[in-house]
């Protein structure tokens, strides 16, 4: 199981990369912005009516929120596994 | 060997790739980027979702500890996916949902509550996504995506194939259906001066593309090797949930 779920993971960091060197000097844009100019094309006179309550006062502010985001869902991923990887390995124990 | 059966079930899995989006576009429709007939629509459709899931999810963590901790897993699980933009080959970036693991454990009713959790997070503090499109993208997240996920691995899982091939399509493919149903609702709200609706779908969406593949295998991937964690350690819980029902 270890084996395969590396393969995996190796499988998904390649997904990652072939974009960047296949797209050599592309801006790598987030996708809202492409479907702002999308709306924008097909309803000239479209104005959004609704402002976001609070927008991160920069992108270090916003790369801290995203990491944050990333790091509180990581954080319980490892204790979850930590704890049930101890907990069979403690039911193996008192078994023999 | 693959039977007929399962060869069939295949081709036409594959056949949502076709429909995948030539460009990435929005992930989460934008705040304020819905006209508010629509917001309210989709905000009313998916609003008993909700309320299904949340009385769901009581239920659930108070059968046991271990069924806790396992929604906090998929809720976990979906705040890291969600969090990684992965470039395209396009050479634009979208995130994948995470959604697709609660999907497959607890069914689609589970999976909104999560994703409204994680778009609320990004809606208040990240502007990504919004208030005012919370419905739309509830919706194409949290219940068509994961809708599609559970019916994918059933079954696939009843016609006899692996759990981790279930899995991996059920994954993938609740993925790529988000996309499908957030271009959807663009081309509606936003029918083009000629041509209406269609066009401004097929504008949003495309039809021969293969820029949203690459993403969606990668969720399917790493929701794979989460639920190869979970056969090896709590192989007990997911049997009581009822999730392995042909071969393991």
């Amino acid at each position: 199981m270890a084996k395969k779920n590396m393969l995996f993971l190796a499988i998904v960091v390649i997904l990652a990369v072939i974009p960047i060197l296949m797209n050599k000097g592309a801006e790598f844009g987030g996708s809202d912005g492409q479907a702002e100019e999308a709306i924008g094309e097909i309803h000239p006179d479209y104005q959004p009516w609704f402002e976001s309550l609070w927008e991160p006062p920069s992108g270090e502010i916003e790369s801290l929120l995203f990491a944050l985001q990333a790091a509180i869902g990581t954080g319980f991923i490892a204790f979850f596994f930590g704890y049930f990887i101890g907990k069979k390995k403690g039911e193996e124990q008192t078994d023999r | 060997m693959l039977g007929y059966k399962k060869v069939g079930i295949l081709i036409v899995l594959c056949s949502v790739f076709l429909l995948a989006p030539p460009h990435a576009f929005a992930m989460h429709i934008m705040e304020g980027f819905l006209p508010a007939n629509w917001a309210i629509f989709w905000m009313v459709l998916s609003l008993p979702f909700i309320v299904f899931g949340i009385r769901k999810i009581k239920r659930l963590a108070g059968e046991h500890m271990n069924i806790k901790m396992l929604l906090g897993l998929c809720g976990a699980f979906a705040f890291v996916l969600s969090s990684l933009k992965l470039p395209s080959v396009t050479g634009s970036c979208s995130h994948p949902t995470g959604v697709g693991l609660a999907a497959v454990l607890f069914g689609p009713a589970v999976s909104c509550v999560m994703a409204l959790i994680v778009l609320l997070f990004q809606a208040l503090l990240l502007a990504h996504g919004g208030l005012t499109t919370l419905g739309a993208n509830v919706f194409s997240m949290g219940i068509a995506g994961p809708v599609v996920a559970y019916a994918v691995y059933k079954l696939m899982n009843r016609s006899g194939f692996s759990t981790g091939a279930s899995v991996f399509a059920a994954a993938a493919l609740s993925d790529l259906v988000t996309y499908i149903v957030t271009s959807l609702q663009l081309g509606l709200a936003f029918p083009a001066a000629e041509g209406g609706v269609i066009v401004s779908i097929i504008k949003f969406m495309g039809i021969f593309a293969v820029t949203q593949i690459p993403l969606a295998l990668s969720e399917g991937f790493l929701t794979v090797i989460i639920f190869n964690l979970l056969l090896a350690y709590n192989k007990n819980d997911i049997k009581e949930l009822g999730v392995l029902g042909g071969r393991i």
